[in-house]
């Protein structure tokens, strides 16, 4: 179990210990002893055998551990680890759901990814699971811990709402306009993602990586990539690296200034949203002669990088420019930054006990980047630390302006070193006939960190993909935040975190 | 007032102040909002956009909540007819219009309450969480916004010796030196935050917004649908042109027609069109350039608006 040092390279395989489910909770402190997070935990069914993969990871130096838990068929179970860890417990709600793999000891054993209309004892990522089976009329309902009083009243909203919004439902108890507590119910769009990826060539599977949140399509099919990397042991040019480090910041730039924008159109700034808005189309535009799509699709591919060009300095300083004018024209507004300051605060050690990541945790303290921490290229004193202590919106609006900053930066960089070659890598690669083999792909999408874990067989095909998008982790931390927020100050904290349902749900 | 009004000639104003606010409502929404967009470098839809919106509702189905009572269907005839009755009796072209006698400054204040009040009740009627969370709002805005309302028209109706908006435009346009007075810029700064609040407008409101949870104004008729919604729509709208044009009766009433004849009706009706939009276009602009308050915010801004009130009727009983 010693952790290897890591190279500027983020696809690899993990060095793995096999832990017998007693050992698991002694095995998993002493790594978070060493100051190791949870990135993921994945359920296998392989047949006629269970086994749970606990992901541990720090950095830098960049640092993986895996413990693998074989499980017992009959009655598969691994000991809680909610004590030590929260993203644990809700990992551990998903096997339980997914795979039918229980807890021991979880406190709050409640169904996470499946609705109460799915019949008990069904498990879809169960081999043999067979087709989704009827719905269960009058299962019972979600159970929302009631909050009573004199003068305590509910709103619901959602799973529907106006505008474009993804669905998922929010359970407020208010007195006056003062929020007591709020419940997300999310799950409403789980369409079984990591299924779809299973029996399919590893080419294949970045078609379904990069719609696994329409936002993110860089961020996952690196993270897809870099682990089918690992897994067929696919070599990748240094001039690939540069070229997926362009285009996740291209990402992150496109995504990050239209935050700003809907962040000032929640308080009712509409000219700053227009303005912002006007901006991101530019950038989609230049994405779109970048890689033939305006999200960046069909960029990064496994083993390579494929661009049609790259963006010019001249409009890397149009872009510059234009966003400095924003940010004046927000910044500016005295009504905008009393909104923002003081609004939906996420302290530290919240955060860094719930795990959250991205944005939403660099904007309360905690300085975890994967840039720095898992980097497949490095970018020296470029990625200054884009950290903010407040932990309210205006921590989090701040936080993504020093990172378009810093992408520009980086950017203007990275192009003058990614020269003139534009498709580099192929996925041509011999197939082993080997046993099959497992890897991680790690990298910091625009909202946070993304893991892929991915198992190959000998030919090649995806045996299972585990996915963790960063708002799995982000999300319990909002209802934390919105203690003492007011009810009209939602849709603003909510922009703030602007998590991925889509992301989540799976 | 002055000189003898043909009766016919008092009814044709009273009916062309009508059919003015109910189209010139529509039209005053539509050039804010085209001001709002081209400042905002967009291109925005056309002026008349709120009219077309309105015959598009009006052809549509009507959907009400099944738990809702006679209230809910009453609320939108109410809050159009409390409006009318304004239109009718206000001297937006002449200084005698029919009923002018009723034309009382508070009796037009509690019309506008009433049809406060009465979306508030429809609100509350269609038994939703937002229904309630927007008329609980809209209620606490209105308790501080009215009285408001009340002090600063006071302050106007002191010098007049009446509170009769008639008499009190009549007395203005003999006595210009009074527009110029501390009482009447107190009472006119108060009256424009009163205003925009009574009109759901930023910042105190966003009349743009989709998401529920920040409305106020608009929570309360976010169950109403088609001809419902098209009388809500228009009676806003209505009372947004009727509050401007009552503002600038009060503070700039020079082009009101004082006397019979066809050549000052004209003159009135240019003038008031005139007033209104500049009015409704200097609030596009400072919509534009300011955000939302915060809910709780918004009592203090209304409060500082009751206190300029107050002075101005100090400043009216003190100073002479």
């Amino acid at each position: 179990m010693t952790p290897s040092v890591g190279h500027a390279r983020s696809g690899r395989s993990a060095p793995a210990s096999i832990v017998a489910p007693d050992d698991l909770v002694d095995a998993a402190q002493a790594l978070f002893a060493d100051g190791m997070r949870l990135a993921l935990v994945s359920g296998h069914d392989d047949g006629g055998s269970l086994r749970a993969t606990y992901l541990f990871t720090s950095g830098p130096p960049d640092t993986r551990v895996e413990l693998h838990v074989p499980l017992d068929h009959n009655r598969p179970h691994v000991p809680t680890l909610a004590a030590l860890s929260f993203p644990a417990s809700r990992f551990e709600r998903e096997l339980a759901d997914l795979f039918g793999i229980e807890p021991l000891g979880h406190p709050q054993l409640r169904r996470l990814v499946l609705h109460q209309h799915w019949p008990a004892g069904w498990h879809p990522m169960r081999q043999g699971s067979g087709d989704p089976p009827e719905m269960v009329t009058g299962a019972g309902s979600f159970p929302f811990v009631p909050v009573d009083g004199p003068g305590v009243y509910e709103i619901p909203v959602g799973p529907v709402h106006a505008g474009l919004i993804e669905p998922g439902h929010f359970r407020f108890w208010v007195v006056g306009e003062t929020i007591l507590r709020m419940k997300a119910r999310l799950w409403f769009v789980h369409k079984g993602i990591e299924r779809l990826f299973e029996g399919k060539d590893v080419a294949a599977g970045l078609e379904i990586a990069e719609r696994i949140s329409g936002d993110t399509a860089v961020g996952h099919a690196l993270a897809y990539c870099q682990a089918v990397e690992a897994a067929c042991a696919m070599p990748v040019s240094d001039h690939a690296h540069v070229l997926r480090a362009v285009l996740l910041e291209l990402e992150r730039l496109y995504n990050h200034v239209a935050d700003i924008g809907a962040l000032c159109n929640d308080v009712g700034f509409g000219i700053a949203h227009a303005w912002a808005l006007s901006l991101r189309e530019r950038l989609l535009q230049l994405n779109r002669e970048v890689t033939g799509h305006r999200l960046l699709r069909n960029g990064v591919v496994p083993g390579g990088a494929r661009v049609d060009r790259l963006p010019r300095p001249a409009e890397l300083a149009e872009v510059s420019h234009r966003f400095e004018e924003l940010v004046e024209l927000a910044s500016s507004n005295a009504l905008v930054m009393e909104r923002f300051a003081g609004t939906a605060v996420l302290d530290e050690a919240h955060a860094r006990a719930l795990g959250v990541v991205g944005v939403v945790a660099r904007a309360a303290g905690v300085a975890f980047d994967a840039r720095r921490s898992h980097p497949f290229i490095d970018l020296g004193p470029l990625l200054s630390p884009a950290r903010r202590a407040s932990g309210d919106v205006l921590g989090r609006y701040l936080v993504r302006i020093d990172e378009v900053r810093s992408s520009l930066a980086i950017l203007a960089d990275l192009v003058p070193r990614a020269g003139d070659l534009h498709a580099v890598g192929s996925s041509e690669t011999t197939a082993t006939d080997g046993p099959g083999s497992a890897g991680v792909g790690i990298c910091e999408g625009w909202r946070g960190v993304v893991v892929h874990r991915v198992e190959v067989d000998g030919r090649r095909r995806l045996r299972r993909v585990k996915v963790v998008d960063p708002s799995f982790l982000n999300w319990p931390a909002l209802s934390v935040a919105l203690a003492d927020t007011i009810v009209p100050d939602f849709p603003l904290a909510n922009k703030s975190f602007n998590l991925s349902y889509a992301g989540n749900d799976l | 007032m002055t000189g003898a009004w043909p009766v016919g000639a008092v009814a044709a104003i009273s009916v062309l102040q009508v059919l003015g606010v109910v189209v010139g409502g529509p039209l005053l929404v539509g050039l804010m909002r085209k001001v709002r967009c081209r400042l905002e470098g967009r291109v925005g839809p056309p002026v008349h956009q709120p009219l077309l919106d309105l015959r598009k509702l009006a052809r549509r189905e009507r959907t009400r909540p099944d738990q809702a009572s006679w209230i809910f269907s009453a609320v939108p005839v109410v809050l159009v007819a409390t409006t009318l009755v304004i239109a009718l009796v206000a001297p937006l072209l002449a200084t005698d219009p029919a009923f002018g006698w009723s034309a009382d400054l508070f009796a037009l204040v509690y019309l506008l309450l009433v049809g406060s009040v009465a979306l508030a009740l429809g609100a509350l009627d269609t038994g939703t969480a937002f229904g309630g969370m927007g008329a609980s709002r809209a209620m606490t805005i209105g308790a501080l916004s009215e009285p408001a309302l009340l002090v600063a028209v006071l302050a106007l109706s002191v010098p007049a010796h009446s509170s009769n908006v008639p008499t009190i435009v009549a007395r203005s346009l003999t006595h210009p030196a009074w527009l110029a007075t501390p009482q009447r810029l107190l009472s006119l700064v108060a009256f424009l935050i009163v205003i925009v609040a009574e009109s759901g407008r930023l910042p105190v409101d966003n009349p743009s917004t989709h998401l529920e949870l920040t409305m106020i104004h608009e929570a309360m008729v976010l169950e109403y649908a088609g001809a419902d919604l098209a009388l809500v729509k228009l009676g806003e709208s209505m009372r947004l042109a009727v509050l401007l044009a009552l503002f600038a009766d009060l503070f700039v009433p020079w082009g009101v027609a004082t006397g019979p004849g066809i050549g000052h009706v004209v003159v009135a009706v240019v003038a008031i069109a005139a007033k209104v939009a500049a009015l409704g276009v200097a609030l596009a602009v400072f919509e534009v350039a300011v955000a939302k308050l915060r809910l709780f915010r918004v009592p203090e801004l209304l409060a500082g608006a009751f206190v300029l009130a107050v002075l101005a009727v100090v400043s009216a009983l003190v100073v002479p």
